[in-house]
């Protein structure tokens, strides 16, 4: 019983950060109908960006106050990672919006090859640790000698991810911006005559996606506290998974199918082996696709006349 | 790069002819992970061997031909190793030193012996390497049947009814490991409690943590790479368990107790004895150190390579890869950094030698092994 409660609570966890990316990739396949391969590099690149920050603001704030520095370390990563995802936007997508369907994509899987490269060249090869911060446990219950445990790390990764998730509903669902975005996702070509800025609307998408991958690239180093250039790549496909399962173009369906996709691989690894635990979550993927194409939360294309 | 030297002394009016034996070059190829997450093993190899040809070419190089060295970074990936020994064959590169990883020097190993290159790994220990009856393969470094024997036979001792779990990174060397250390380990009776492959890419192990918790273990034994062992040892903090890890030569980086953290004291690890307190290594290491490049673990394994290429060829008077290849499997005994070495037919050091060393916290607050060796 321990086990599973201590599985639980390392699985919703890893789920999180796994539904943080995965609104990223939600957001802008919403608005565009574009899967933006590139979305896990960006993840990446702001994990640097956060490490690099820290051990700055650390230095200059001292070891006691690491909660301040970390909440300092998200602001502005949030607002340099928003700024690359501004950026790609404009060189590399918008340039191509008018082309054909496979451009944008291509170009995407472009910089998912140049940013790693670019990471690599300028922090180099090796992976990049911090020292552990943050390490106390709040003990759940004990079992004999299995005590269960969830640490302070774990429960800050699951309220961010609450919380933001219910301010960028709401942003989605309630604010000008979200009015905005949801009617160029309808119709792009209408939203323009009736005096939506598109290329603005679509470039902020961008930037609140990066700005949602900075979020994950602060609370993964928080939790595993070890970077390196490549580490975009296999949370970035986890992330897609997760957003395709709950249904790609649903902000809930994002963060559902990151807790489910992490709570398969948890639980797989527990009571079955861990290495098959990648082929379980792949698997939940494509039963759900066979009975529900459009993912747990998503809503059937309606056919556009 | 070849016609460079002859357009140079072409320019500087030097007859080609007279000079053209004295420019010749005899090439040296050295590969391992330069990028990639085990980059610093990778510097480890490139610059012993680096180091290696600069003191040999400062003596008149090889049977009186300086030696070039050729690099080549197979990012520890077996797809981009064989195209390293590609790389080499078609440059001409006649002796190798490399490469780091079992699963890339064994296919990288069949490109040289077409291709008539001389191999010499200063760092895989997979037995399959030298089990292949080739003519081309050697090593400077131990096999993991010595290396898990060694292992087994301390945890049988010190962990007699305890719980032991072993995990392995599903790689040629860890998992290669790892099934050694089992057998030792199932042959002196004792049974592990958990036998588990991971994904080497990942960052999040805190599902086997948890299992290794519920398993209640005393000794993880981890066959695989330092980034990796690094992160368990991390989640194993996080999550409150104390047991410490235990693990081979593949973690033998300073790098290893910095991922780790805290928890990287206590770790046991079974490698060769340090090379760097060898009476002959003295002099080579202080010009490492002062190039301000501390000698660690394989640097000077990969200097010893180049020393056995050398002296290989000296005594074989010749150039040929292959005829080098018979002297050294004829069990001349080569004077080298890391001490006497000779080889037995397959290729394999007649000298197996591995102990178990401890990470401890030393004076200036940094985690290490250098030094903490518990058995002889």
């Amino acid at each position: 019983m321990a086990d599973f409660v201590q599985q639980l609570v390392n699985g919703l966890t890893l789920g999180s950060i796994y539904g943080l990316i995965a609104i990223g990739y939600t957001l802008v396949f919403g608005i565009i109908g574009m899967v933006n391969f590139a979305h896990g590099d960006v993840f990446m690149v702001s994990c640097f960006i956060a490490l690099l920050l820290f051990l700055f603001v650390n230095a200059v704030l001292g070891a006691g106050a690491i909660i301040l520095s970390l909440l300092i370390v998200m602001v502005i990563s949030m607002g340099l990672t928003g700024l690359w995802g501004w950026t790609i936007e404009r060189l590399a997508y918008r340039p191509l919006r008018g082309s054909f369907r496979l451009a944008p994509l291509i170009s995407a899987i472009g910089i998912s090859i140049f940013l790693p490269n670019l990471i690599q060249v300028t922090q180099g090869a090796r992976p990049k640790p911090t020292p552990p911060m943050v390490g106390d446990v709040i003990v759940l219950f004990a079992d004999g000698h299995y005590e269960a445990t969830v640490s302070y790390k774990q429960l800050i990764i699951m309220a961010v991810t609450a919380g933001l998730l219910a301010v960028f509903w709401y942003v989605v669902q309630k604010t000008p911006l979200g009015r905005a975005q949801r009617a160029c996702e309808q119709d792009r070509r209408m939203a323009a005559l009736l005096g939506i800025n598109v290329d603005r609307t679509i470039s902020l998408t961008f930037v609140m996606g990066a700005a949602l991958a900075a979020v994950a690239g602060t609370l993964y180093l928080l939790y595993y506290g070890v970077v390196s250039f490549s580490d975009g790549f296999v949370p970035g496909i986890k992330a897609f998974t997760a957003a395709v399962l709950g249904g790609i173009g649903s902000l809930p369906g994002a963060v559902v199918g990151g807790l489910i996709i992490g709570l398969v691989e948890t639980m797989w690894s527990s009571y079955f082996s861990i290495e098959y635990k990648d082929v379980a979550a792949f698997g939940i993927l494509i039963i759900v696709l066979i009975f529900m194409p459009t993912g747990l939360l998503g809503r059937p294309e309606v056919e556009k006349v | 790069m070849t016609t460079r030297p002859i357009l140079a002394a072409l320019a500087l009016g030097v007859g080609v002819f007279g000079a053209s034996m004295a420019h010749a070059e005899v090439k040296l190829g050295v590969g391992g992970p330069l990028t990639g997450s085990i980059a610093a093993f990778g510097a480890q190899l490139r610059k012993g061997a680096e180091q290696a040809v600069q003191d040999i070419n400062d003596k008149g190089g090889i049977l009186g031909q300086k030696v070039s060295l050729s690099i080549g970074d197979d990012a520890g990936d077996p797809k981009q190793g064989v195209s390293v020994a590609n790389k080499f064959a078609s440059e001409g590169v006649k002796m190798v030193v490399g490469h780091f990883n079992s699963g890339i020097s064994i296919p990288a190993s069949e490109v040289y012996e077409e291709s008539g290159i001389v191999q010499i790994t200063p760092a895989s220990t997979n037995p399959k390497f030298t089990e292949r009856g080739m003519w081309n393969t050697f090593r400077t470094c131990g096999r993991d049947e010595q290396q898990g024997d060694i292992a087994g036979t301390y945890i049988a001792d010190k962990f007699k009814g305890k719980n032991v779990a072993i995990i392995h990174d599903r790689t040629p060397y860890g998992q290669g490991l790892a099934n050694e250390t089992k057998k030792t380990l199932n042959a002196k009776g004792v049974k592990e409690v958990l036998y588990e492959g991971i994904n080497p890419s990942e960052k999040d192990y805190s599902a086997l943590v948890s299992k290794l918790k519920s398993a209640n273990v005393d000794l993880v034994y981890f066959g695989g790479l330092h980034p990796e062992a690094g992160l368990i040892i991390r989640q194993m903090n996080d999550q409150g368990l104390k047991a410490p890890l235990m693990s081979g030569d593949g973690i033998a980086d300073k790098e290893f107790a910095q991922i780790a953290g805290p928890g990287a004291a206590g770790t046991l690890m079974t490698f060769a004895p340090d090379p760097r307190r060898n009476p002959q290594a003295k002099e080579v290491v202080e010009r490492f150190k002062a190039k301000g490049f501390d000698p660690e673990a394989y640097t000077l394994y990969s200097y010893a390579a180049v020393e056995i290429l050398k002296q290989a060829a000296d005594e074989a008077k010749s150039l040929d890869p292959k005829k080098m290849a018979d002297v050294m499997h004829s069990g001349k005994v080569f004077k080298t950094v890391i001490g006497d070495i000779a080889y037995d037919k397959k290729g394999d050091i007649t000298r197996p030698d591995y102990v178990v060393y401890e990470w401890k916290r030393t004076g200036d607050g940094s985690i290490n092994y250098a030094g903490n060796q518990l058995t002889n």
